[in-house]
């Protein structure tokens, strides 16, 4: 394993660890703030990429496709909250982890119908299709250091709005004093649906970035859905901070892992098992990570209820 | 307070003469489905009756434990590859451990279904004794993410077929016999169900059972009493997933194949909507949930393929109106 080899892995690894820190801003917040389970946010995520993918095949335009997938997030997770979270607010995490399994199934079919089971496909922009040589003698694709910049951009965005302005004061409020919020007369409904829409932005946003490097089709939600809610629980509930540490963490250890893999273990076993073996064991690491944190600090790395 | 009591035993003894009436059916089953000229039928029903099983067990965790375990699936595909494995190495006449000690494969009922049991509930045991340490929506995820890590070390396996799945040459002896028929096989996996159901029902009125359920609802009030509340649970963490390990056996032996399927969160969420949509807390009101729910993709699917938009607004009712599941509006009605 060359160091090059090791360095190209690493943005790579970064690169999915800021689409995961996407999804699970928003899913961490709505966990804080409102305490609510919602399986559902990886049909956001779906409903971001595909938005984008058709913007972007009628007008051309990447921009636009993005500014769509960021609207149409929003707009689920608005319709979302106001059809169906509200309900289940006062409810136990149960009934949550079921209404939301049933909204994925909805999401899943009705995207199955309109767009059919295949992946349809996301153009990268034309201005971000080259590499760049990020170190001499290091290409990589100038679109995933974009998906980085992105992430990053939206996570010093999420600093200041929840560290530097009112709404994020009365947010923080809300994950660790519910019930004094409401009684000092801020409009709580308002604010859960205000959550609920930047969670759906940014899972929109994650979608329409996503788009051009991995596969859009049905299902794609789930499927990084696991991975955001290891990273809330690793992160604590609650944390922005705590999804920002872990998600890089995650991302890392995922990619890494799935790349140092198959290289240790090549000796040992024939070349086609040995991918097999690798391949899957390297998906386990995360969920190890997530064990372990769990079994020393059962709330996480920066617990946001205290 | 007298009425009261009046009134909950007559609601017990409709519950008692229901379940009664649905196991004399279920018991006829084979001759009532040869007489409709439906035999064809058969496989299905003992499928219901394998995830019946399955979803019964969950319920001690989740009904009665109150405690929201998302990785059930895990130790239902655990159960079907331990049967699976076992089947494949005794076919192909090869071990399955060589060491520290040699262990071959077998092809025998009365040892593959303890073995199920005891691997699936060895390994309850072990992710019950880290899961429990946490509460609500961490004890959600983290049991969710320990079933992904057994998916995929499982996937890791390639002499088990990696996702393709495990293909059985044949199924299980009983007692050095074949099991040719369908019926045997049905009756079989009916009597575990019956068994499990009423030995833990009765369980779950001793006072281990009142335990389990106190702690429920006041944990704390339990612990200030003496109880130990962590021990209480990871015991029935350990029973349930033991069971949920024979169900997967169960199941292994009827398709004559492993699918990987059934370690997937999917079948971990399927699992807990049958436990709620029958009822739960109740045990009988969980395989009524699995034999509705089964029965719902069975005819769904032959009407439309988009069957799924169907279920999924069935399934959001349910949640919204009928918090009780199925049988626990009948015990209500009484």
């Amino acid at each position: 394993m060359d160091l090059l080899l090791l360095l190209e892995q690493t943005l790579n690894g970064l690169t999915l660890g800021v689409m995961l820190f996407l999804l699970a801003a928003g899913l961490t917040l709505i966990f804080g703030v409102m305490d609510v389970i919602n399986l559902a946010h990886g049909s956001l995520y779906m409903a971001g990429a595909f938005a984008s993918a058709t913007v972007v095949a009628r007008t051309g335009s990447f921009a636009l496709g993005v500014l769509s997938g960021i609207a149409v997030g929003a707009m689920f997770a608005l319709l979302l909250e106001v059809a169906l979270m509200r309900r289940l607010y006062a409810r136990e995490h149960l009934d949550q982890v079921l209404a939301t399994f049933a909204v994925i199934l909805i999401a899943n079919e009705t995207v199955k119908i309109v767009f059919g089971p295949q992946p349809i496909f996301a153009r990268t922009p034309v201005e971000l299709s080259d590499t760049v040589e990020v170190l001499p003698g290091v290409p990589f694709p100038a679109y995933r250091l974009a998906i980085i910049a992105v992430g990053l951009i939206a996570g010093l965005f999420l600093w200041w709005l929840i560290g530097r302005t009112r709404l994020g004061m009365v947010i923080r409020a809300g994950t660790t004093h519910r019930s004094l919020v409401q009684a000092l007369g801020v409009n709580i409904e308002v604010l859960f649906a205000l959550v609920f829409a930047i969670g759906g932005a940014l899972a929109g946003l994650a979608g329409a970035m996503a788009g051009p490097i991995l596969a859009v089709q049905v299902g794609m939600g789930e499927q990084i859905l696991i991975l955001a809610f290891v990273v809330v629980v690793i992160g604590g509930l609650g944390s922005v901070r705590g999804a920002f540490v872990a998600a890089l963490l995650v991302g890392l250890t995922d990619t890494l892992s799935r790349a140092l893999l198959p290289v240790l273990i090549r000796d040992l076993l024939p070349p086609v098992a040995a991918d097999q073996v690798a391949a899957n064991l390297g998906s386990v690491a995360v969920y190890l990570a997530m064990a372990v944190v769990l079994a020393f600090k059962p709330r996480g790395l920066f617990p946001a209820h205290g | 307070m007298a009425k009261a009591a009046l009134l909950a035993s007559a609601g017990a003894r409709l519950e008692l003469a229901l379940a009664l009436a649905g196991l004399a059916l279920l018991l006829a089953a084979p001759v009532l489905l040869a007489l409709l000229k439906a035999d064809y039928l058969l496989p299905t029903v003992t499928r219901m009756v394998a995830y019946g099983l399955a979803a019964a067990a969950l319920d001690l965790v989740l009904g009665y434990g109150g405690l929201v375990s998302f990785g059930h699936g895990a130790f239902l595909g655990i159960g079907a590859y331990v049967a699976g494995a076992l089947l494949h190495h005794a076919a192909h006449g090869t071990p399955i451990l060589s060491w520290p000690v040699a262990v071959p494969g077998s092809m025998e009922v009365t040892l593959i279904l303890p073995a199920a049991a005891t691997v699936s509930g060895l390994l309850a045991f072990c992710i019950g004794a880290i899961s429990l340490r946490t509460r609500g929506v961490y004890f959600i995820m983290i049991t969710l993410a320990f079933a992904q890590t057994v998916y995929f070390l499982v996937l890791a396996i390639p002499e088990y077929g990696g996702t393709d799945g495990l293909m059985l040459p044949r199924g299980w002896d009983v007692a050095g016999m074949r099991v040719a028929a369908d019926a045997p096989r049905f009756w079989f996996a009916l009597l575990l169900l019956v068994l499990f159901v009423a030995a833990m029902r009765r369980a779950m009125e001793s006072r281990y059972g009142l335990a389990l359920r106190g702690a429920r609802q006041n944990e704390r009030r339990l612990k200030a009493l003496g109880y130990p509340v962590f021990s209480i649970r990871l015991l029935a963490f350990t029973v349930s997933g033991a069971a949920t390990g024979v169900a997967g056996a169960l199941l292994a032996d009827l398709a004559l194949f492993v699918s990987p399927d059934l370690l997937s969160w999917q079948r971990s969420g399927e699992l807990i909507i049958m436990v709620v949509l029958g009822g739960q807390g109740t045990l009988i009101g969980p395989v009524v949930g699995a034999f509705v729910l089964l029965a719902l993709e069975e005819e769904l699917s032959a009407v439309t393929e988009h069957w799924m938009l169907v279920l999924g607004p069935i399934l959001l009712l349910c949640v919204l109106l009928f918090r009780r599941g199925l049988w626990g509006q009948v015990s209500r009605a009484a």
